[in-house]
């Protein structure tokens, strides 16, 4: 059997799971909606404003590095699945790489893109 | 062509009861944990904890209570709030619940049973990139928190939301390269194949690659929003975070989502430190011959790899009543400026002792 098909038949049951289980009270709770009761919630006072505000830049340049280092991880894994078959020549790539990795996070750290205050 | 037909239904109907079974665990895991989460906070403050609902006369320290808060829970009325985004609103819980369960199924359980000509595996999904597949699913889980938070209206939750997947993506880091000394240590991405490989103590991922063992513990911590990194729902600031508009099934829904992630993660460092479903000192796959009955290695391997996640659940609860909370920044120093550096250095470190070891 292919091994894929488990994972099909995983996600199908799996998302059908969730969703009758977050659906539950749907059907089994009471219904009385009121304009007090669908307010958002801010502490008991009415609400100003709308959600959807800015927000801090820091979040969009800790996404944009995630996805940077991220496929860094995901290089390094086929490297180390490789890495018996390419003995000392699999470390001396990965010595070149690293070097090129850490020069981009020593420019990130010094401009400051990790800082939070 | 008649023998892999009979092969192929053997093994479809083995993954569905295999999954149903699981499914049947993962459920039972959130009430257990509450009470488990009462409990012993209970007993380390000199307190007794919920220990009143029972059966009639029998209180069983208070087992029963969860069971009561689950069908409360159930019971109530759903509040939309005014202004949400209604299909993402609706689709969040789903989102945090379904990622965990699919990463559940793919880890190796018991070793193989043999019986009647056919070998079936022990863990739903097998695949022989199990590594990269629980990777890939687990970064699903920061869709649920950040549609949550998007869709709710609510600006704590929004907040709370920002938070969490910022932390949760800025983990996942650390996370991935603290697992890239053991694949290069045992040589493969299944893991079945590591859980076989470690069937001597020493030979545990814990004693050949202990640093990887404590980024993958903070950074466990950090996954899954718990205490001491659990910033996402900062009661005192944020109200409950991004699943503060969230209530009744929708609301134990997010539990369900975080205890199972809990316990894979649990299972995920008992797997890959801790050798997984082997018992120490014991060569389980002999257990088979020795007793002259098919899958008593399977259900003491299984109970084996329950233990070790169960000490590592216990782990959980214990940080999250002796250290607190983290602060923000520092937080985020923690995972950017300490844990990837030492990923990083590990990374190497193994490799050249490897190498000069093996070549």
């Amino acid at each position: 059997m292919n091994p894929y098909i488990p994972v099909l038949i995983v996600l199908i049951f799996g998302l059908t799971l969730g969703a009758i289980l977050s659906g539950l009270s749907t059907f089994l709770g009471p219904r009385n909606p009121s304009p007090e009761k669908s307010d958002p919630y801010e502490c008991g006072v009415p609400k100003v404003t709308n959600a959807n505000e800015k927000m801090s830049v820091k979040f969009y340049l800790t996404a944009i590095l995630f996805i940077l280092f991220d496929i860094e991880t995901i290089f390094l894994y086929l490297w180390a699945k490789a890495f018996p078959n390419l003995g000392w020549f699999g470390v001396a790539e990965i010595m070149v790489f690293m070097v090129i990795l850490v020069a981009g996070y020593i420019y990130v750290v010094k401009r400051g893109a990790l800082e939070w205050d | 062509m008649g023998l892999t037909e009979n092969e192929f239904t053997v093994q479809f109907i083995a993954t569905l009861i295999k999954f149903a079974i699981m499914a049947g665990i993962l459920l039972q895991l959130p009430p257990v944990m509450v009470w488990a989460e009462r409990r012993i906070p209970g007993m380390m403050q000199r307190r007794k904890g919920p220990n009143r609902v029972g059966i009639f006369k029998f209180r069983l320290y208070g087992i029963v209570q969860p069971l009561a808060d689950t069908i409360k829970l159930i019971m109530k009325e759903e509040v939309v709030p005014e202004g949400a985004q209604k299909a993402f609103y609706h689709l969040a819980p789903i989102f945090s619940v379904f990622p965990a369960f699919l990463i559940a199924m793919a880890i190796p359980y018991g070793p193989d049973i043999k019986a009647f000509g056919f070998t079936v595996p022990l863990s739903v999904i097998r695949v022989d990139v199990g590594f990269l597949f629980i990777f890939a699913v687990s970064s699903l889980a920061v869709y649920g928190v950040t549609i949550a938070g998007w869709a709710s209206n609510n600006k704590y939750a929004l907040l709370g939301s920002l938070r969490a997947s910022a932390q949760m993506i800025s983990y996942e880091i650390p996370l991935g390269m603290s697992l890239i000394p053991i694949v290069l240590i045992y040589g493969t991405l299944d893991l079945n194949k590591i859980v076989e490989a470690q069937n001597h103590v020493w030979l545990w991922g814990v004693f050949l690659s202990p640093i990887s063992f404590v980024l993958f513990l903070i950074s466990m911590f950090a996954e899954t929003n718990r205490s001491p990194f659990d910033l996402a729902e900062a009661e005192g600031e944020l109200v409950a975070g991004f699943h503060t508009e969230y209530t009744s099934a929708k609301f134990a829904a997010f539990f369900l989502g975080e205890y199972v992630s809990m316990f894979v993660l649990s299972c995920l460092a008992s797997t890959v430190f801790f050798g997984g479903w082997q018992v120490p000192f014991i060569d389980i796959l002999k257990i088979d011959d020795a007793v002259g009955f098919t899958g008593v290695a399977a259900l003491i391997g299984f109970l084996s790899l329950l233990l070790k996640a169960g000490f590592f659940m216990w782990v959980y609860v214990w940080v999250r009543w002796t250290v607190p909370r983290f602060r923000y920044d520092q937080l985020m120093k923690l995972g950017w400026h300490y844990m990837i550096p030492l990923g990083l250095i590990n990374v190497v470190l193994t490799a050249v002792i490897l190498a000069a070891v093996r070549f």
